[in-house]
């Protein structure tokens, strides 16, 4: 257990490296890159912007549900909705559902590749296949992620404001009012950076899982699931980390 | 030229090539021969260093090929060109891109001139109008004439064939049989092909190297094969009852 973990680990900063060498050519990583924009950024907008609707909504309901009491001012729930989408639910839950969409993506994609021997087509004719395939998704999930959590959160308060207003728990300039109360700037700063480690995790966990692949469709299928579980895995566990080392 | 000496490799504690030397001459095409399993493609993937060996030598020319860096191996993988099992095109271009890849990745040329190179090789694997066409609508015939059209797209030096007639009929075995033999006197190149079809072995068997249990067991060319004595050759080659019936009117 332990020395499979070690290896997985040592495997995992051994791809790093590899990824991370000078890029061959370029021009090549840039077109490589804006098509990784359109197919992991773009293409996650849809998602990302349903559920951020229907979670903002959420929170707005259970918030008014939890603060039922005559002594709180009913601006409180807009305030108390607000911080919650914007300090975990854009950046950490987000970061979870893209490890789902995104994550098994990449690691079927790559999985996929090793197994029918394009990783091998490229090594052989002098390219470094890790840093051709990962290097652009990387770089296109760093620019493209917090775009995503940005939209998370204006599309989170919005599906409260409609929902929350819909069903009568708040009115809207209660709820209009309590979004901008006592607004800390940081928190968006906050969130932005998370998202940023969670882009990095998501995409390099989930790339070594695809290129460690040996065998056929069976383990292709097999590293798509590990790519989503332990991506979600050092999510959850880096959110810690970092909600410690950046609010306390 | 390509010359191995002595070269063994095990893979999760079997040993799959055992001491193994030969030589490949350019002009010429090289046949790998040996049932399912013998070590063929461990192989040529030691040969080309997609494997890495446990000992030997493996000389490029005068080049000591298995000591390089990874640095240095590029260069000389840029004068490799390999057609895989199952092709290997890169699912997500087309196979103008397929074939215009290793010339994005490795030369100056302007798109005109890349074009025209891509155009020239398609044309000599006898595929046309096919610029546009994603792998996933290409028969398996297709497939493998748009991989040695990526292959020889640099010119290069050195051919690897893995089983290039898996997957294809008879007919279009023959076909890719062909290719490969003209390609390979047409740019001089070392051809090296691993192959269990009787048909290409017969055809295309300029030198012959037959492995067993990665070991090699017989070197010779098509026309000794027929009068070797070597047992464990005749029951590969001569498997059924029409070959063993050849074998005898051979003798």
């Amino acid at each position: 257990m332990t020395f499979r973990f070690l290896s997985g680990f040592g495997a995992y900063w051994m791809l790093l490296g590899k990824v991370f060498s000078r890029p061959e050519k370029p021009a090549i990583y840039y077109r490589q890159t804006m098509k990784e924009l359109v197919s992991l950024g773009l293409r996650s907008i849809g998602i990302v912007t349903i559920i951020s609707f229907f979670m903002g909504a959420v929170i707005t309901l259970q918030t008014a549900y939890n603060t039922e009491n005559p002594i709180y001012p009913t601006y409180l729930i807009g305030l108390g909705a607000r911080d919650s989408i914007i300090l975990e639910f854009s950046s950490t839950i987000v970061a979870l559902i893209l490890a789902g969409k995104v994550g098994s993506n990449i690691a079927s994609e790559i999985g996929t590749m090793r197994v029918t021997e394009q990783i091998d087509a490229l090594e052989l004719m002098g390219v470094n296949s890790a840093s051709y395939i990962i290097l652009p998704k990387v770089v296109a999930t760093l620019i493209f992620n917090p775009f995503l959590t940005l939209i998370s959160i204006i599309t989170g308060i919005v599906g409260g404001w409609i929902v929350g207003t819909t069903a009568g728990v708040i009115t809207s300039p209660d709820y209009i009012y309590g979004i901008q109360y006592a607004f800390i700037p940081y928190y968006i700063t906050y969130s932005l950076i998370k998202t940023l480690f969670f882009a990095f995790i998501i995409t390099t966990v989930s790339s070594l899982q695809g290129y460690i692949v040996e065998g056929g469709s069976l383990e292709v299928g097999r590293a798509s699931t590990k790519a989503v579980v332990y991506s979600s895995v050092f999510i959850l566990l880096v959110n810690v980390i970092l909600t410690q080392l950046l609010l306390s | 030229m390509i010359r191995v000496d002595n070269i063994s490799k095990s893979l999760g504690g079997r040993e799959v090539l055992k001491d193994v030397s030969a030589v490949f001459e350019p002009g010429k095409t090289n046949l790998i021969i040996g049932k399912s399993g013998s070590g063929k493609t461990v192989f040529l993937k030691c040969i080309v260093g997609l494997f890495g060996i446990d000992s030997g030598a493996i000389w490029y020319s005068d080049i000591l090929f298995n000591e390089l860096d990874f640095r240095a191996r590029k260069e000389i993988r840029k004068e490799m060109g390999m057609l895989f099992q199952g092709s290997a095109l890169f699912d997500s271009m087309t196979v103008e891109e397929n074939v215009r890849f290793p010339l994005d990745m490795f030369t100056t040329m302007t798109y005109g001139e890349k074009l025209v190179r891509v155009n020239f090789c398609l044309e000599r694997v006898n595929i046309t109008d096919s610029n546009r066409l994603l792998p996933s609508e290409l028969s398996g015939g297709m497939k493998k004439r748009v991989a040695i059209a990526r292959a020889i797209a640099l010119k290069p030096r050195y051919l690897f064939c893995d089983e290039p007639n898996s997957g294809l009929d008879p007919k279009t075995s023959i076909v890719i049989d062909e290719l490969i033999r003209e390609i390979t006197v047409e740019l001089n190149m070392t051809t090296i092909v691993n192959t269990h079809d009787m048909n290409s072995v017969m055809e295309n068997g300029e030198k012959i190297i037959f492995v067993e249990e990665g070991e090699k067991c017989w070197e010779g060319n098509k026309s000794q094969i027929l009068k070797s004595d070597c047992k464990l050759l005749n029951e590969f080659v001569f498997a059924n009852a029409l070959a063993k019936q050849l074998k005898e009117s051979a003798r």
